[in-house]
């Protein structure tokens, strides 16, 4: 292609003269533009003020931010027009590690740590090797050393002691990790040509996608020492994992599925040609592919787990939504769920807006290309 | 590598039809189904040697048993006196009473919310946005919580708000006016149910007789005739009375009116808001993919606004976003499960307290699995006619 340099620019389109300070202007076209919209304008305006200095006054103007220790008559005292925030410090150990051993709790903190910094690197695109999941068996078996000690010098902690952030995080990563394969191969299952393998996937995903997880839960809680021989139980942690783990693979499976369903016919009858059998042709030329296809979706995935997490409370699992409910019983601070709820929701709301920020550009990226 | 050997006749195989690809096909289906029946076979044996040590007989027999446990918010009567049926009965009725309701209002506000974000009004557009992010990123669970701790701390019933007059919210929940429905109003109610029926038809006569002439039709006469003079001509004619009941303080509750219990009202808030915000995305995504041509070429023809959205983008939009609301609505049902923390008696929280009551847990999650799975086939199945007659229809 030969660059034209002798030719003049075209005439830009004549604009209209723009005048008057940029500020009104802008006003005027995103708030004013005609009489409907400025009616809407100031509606909005005068309730979001109204709210604002609403919030501020509870908030902060007539809030109280700290008390000594265990005594909450500053916060009484300023009941119902003011926050009291200082029941966070008062109660955030807790609230974020349970019952951890409090001086042993440098350790859930470190895997809390672990966990976010594991998440990064996974979002990386440079780090979409093999090498991640090395890293991440390796980054879960150190978690789950941190958790549980017993060798190296620190003391073991048996798991009806861990409580708060890190169980939310082991649940919903531990849900992802081992929920995540089983979807794959369901998903497979289920675009399987043998009869009977695709109607047992077929009727596992309808069945947990055609009930609530909290039925899921309850039989995770009641049914399975039913289920079990007798005498042999294990932990009420690992009951709910694995409800979650089950729950997670049929969710996985369907978005891994609708992946599959968009690699080109042609990507499979090459694969055939090239005498690949059927693990490696699925393994190295159409998984690739059909995961990257869905990677927003699965993110999406990923924000509703992190988020159903909160339903073990039903069970009685010390995740972060329990020891936020079970540190409000404590009867000197029981009317101030409001200001606990707020600083764990946004925790909750930390972690799946930083993963819905991620979706969006990763949309953002494969629209583009 | 040479090739100058000719290639070997194909291998006829030992078993006829069944080459190698089929006996591998046939040798891992047996593995899978024999591995899948071993451990439901070992599950089961297990189950049955429990629930004998525990002296649990099987079976539905229990169901006629008195129930003995409390229902606080039912629309039919209930006490604790009846059977574990009727109790489950009740369940099932709070459930729909919530999903039903719920997926009406979520609808109409995530729709609002939806258009609110594509408004060329900065502030509005902004707003939505704020609003679809932030309820999407908290656990349901959470918010449930948070709504029932607010509706606690309301005033008591001799404090309560009054946003208008005849209605009061306080810590007894809303309380709003209502008319008494007996069976004189009903038969009004479903001669106008008859009506919209009736109307329903003619005008699908109507729609076919003018595809064959092109003459329009009007169609707003028989519909006022048939939905609403017929039945107020059968109000007159029975002389039904349709009275507001206003719901009044005495002593230290409400008589009177229609009680919204504290618990049904903070799960009706927490699903509402919560859905509305998936809702919200759906129909924006949806207006957006209607092609900038379509309503270019609307606005070329010189169509009057209402129309344009009505016959022009709304059909194509829709199409895209029906398949995904069917599953919000099916989430909000199953999320409805959620009422369990909050002591509001749905379904799933009578199915537990029965488990802890008689010990039948097989019996009580498959009751829970049946109730689930034939409210999700049946929203399925109406969605999924729903887009059978809004798809395009290709020539």
């Amino acid at each position: 292609m030969t660059v034209i340099t002798d030719i003049p620019d075209a005439p830009r389109a004549a604009r209209r003269p723009q005048m008057g300070n940029p500020v009104l202007r802008w006003l005027r076209t995103n708030l004013f533009s005609s009489i409907p919209n400025a009616i809407i304008s100031l509606v909005l305006l005068a309730i979001l003020a109204k709210g604002i200095v609403s919030f501020v006054q509870w908030g902060i103007a007539n809030a109280v931010w700290l008390t000594p220790a265990n005594d909450s008559s500053a916060c009484r005292a300023v009941r119902g027009v003011g926050a009291c925030w200082a029941i966070i410090p008062e109660k955030y150990r807790f609230i974020l590690f349970g019952t951890y051993p409090f001086d042993e709790q440098w350790r859930p903190a470190l895997s809390v740590l672990l966990f976010i910094a594991l998440f990064y690197l996974s979002t990386r695109r440079a780090w979409w090797r093999r090498e991640l999941i090395y890293l991440w068996i390796g980054a879960l078996a150190l978690i789950s050393l941190l958790m549980w000690g017993g060798v190296l010098g620190l003391s073991y902690v048996s798991q009806d002691r861990w409580g708060g952030l890190p169980v939310t995080l082991i649940l919903a990563t531990f849900g992802l990790a081992f929920g995540f394969p089983l979807g794959i191969l369901v998903a497979l299952g289920r675009r399987s040509k043998l009869p009977a393998i695709r109607s047992l996937c077929v009727l596992y995903v309808e069945l947990i996608r055609g009930v609530p997880l909290v039925s899921l839960l309850f039989m995770a809680s009641v049914m399975f020492p039913l289920f079990m021989p007798g005498g042999f139980n294990i932990d009420k942690l690992l009951r709910a994992q694995i409800a979650i783990i089950l729950f997670a693979g049929a969710y996985l499976a369907e978005v891994v599925r609708g992946g599959l369903q968009a690699v080109p016919r042609g990507q499979y009858e090459a694969a055939d040609a090239l005498g690949l059998s059927y693990w490696r042709k699925n393994r190295l030329i159409i998984l690739p592919q059909a995961i990257r296809h869905v990677i927003p979706p699965l993110v999406n995935t990923f924000i509703a787990f992190f988020k159903d997490t909160s339903l073990v409370l039903i069970i009685g699992i010390f995740d972060l939504l329990t020891t936020a409910k079970t540190a409000i019983i404590d009867p000197a601070w029981q009317q101030f769920s409001v200001e606990v709820y707020i600083f764990v929701a946004a925790i909750y709301f930390a972690f799946c807006f930083a993963m819905s920020r991620y979706s969006r550009s990763l949309e953002a990226h494969t629209t583009s290309r | 590598m040479t090739t100058d050997h000719p290639r070997p006749p194909p291998r006829r195989s030992l078993f006829g039809a069944w080459g190698p690809r089929e006996l591998k096909g046939l040798f891992w289906q047996v593995l899978v189904v024999g591995i899948a029946v071993a451990v439901v076979a070992f599950l089961w044996s297990n189950t049955v040697t429990n629930l004998s040590a525990r002296r649990i007989t099987t079976g539905f027999a229990f169901l006629g048993r008195e129930a003995g446990m409390p229902i606080a918010d039912s629309l039919l009567s209930y006490s604790p006196k009846d059977t574990y049926l009727w109790a489950f009965v009740v369940g099932v009725t709070n459930t729909l009473r919530v999903a039903v309701i719920g997926i009406v209002l979520a609808t109409i506000l995530g729709t609002l919310i939806g258009i609110s974000r594509l408004s060329a009004n900065w502030l509005l557009s902004r707003l939505a946005a704020v609003y679809v992010e932030v309820l999407r990123d908290i656990p349901l669970l959470l918010q449930l919580l948070f709504w029932y701790v607010l509706m606690q701390a309301l005033p008591a019933a001799r404090l309560a708000w009054r946003p208008v007059d005849g209605v009061f919210l306080s810590n007894r929940g809303l309380i709003l006016p209502s008319i008494p429905i007996g069976t004189p109003q009903l038969w009004v109610l479903s001669t106008a149910a008859l009506g919209l029926v009736v109307f329903y038809l003619i005008r699908r006569w109507q729609i076919a007789q003018q595809m064959q002439d092109g003459k329009p039709r009007k169609a707003w006469p028989i519909a006022l005739g048939l939905i609403v003079v017929l039945p107020a001509l059968v109000s007159v004619l029975l002389g039904v009375s349709w009275k507001i009941e206003w719901p009044e303080l005495r002593g230290f509750n409400f008589v009177g009116g229609l009680t919204l219990a504290p618990e049904y009202f903070a799960l009706l808030i927490a699903l509402v808001t919560y859905t509305s915000a998936f809702i919200a995305e759906i129909v924006r995504s949806g207006i957006q993919s209607v092609p900038r041509g379509q309503w270019d070429a609307a606005n070329a023809l010189g169509l009057r606004r209402s129309f344009m959205l009505r016959q022009i983008i709304l059909p194509q939009a829709l199409r895209v976003i029906v398949p995904p609301m069917t599953s919000q609505y099916l989430n909000l049902t199953k999320n409805s499960s959620l009422a369990v923390a909050i002591g509001y008696q749905d379904v799933v929280s009578v199915a537990n307290t029965t488990l802890n009551q008689t010990g039948q847990a097989i019996e009580a999650i498959a009751l829970i699995m049946a109730v689930f799975l034939t409210i999700s086939l049946g929203i399925s199945f109406f969605m999924n006619w729903y887009n059978a007659r809004i798809a395009l229809v290709e020539r």
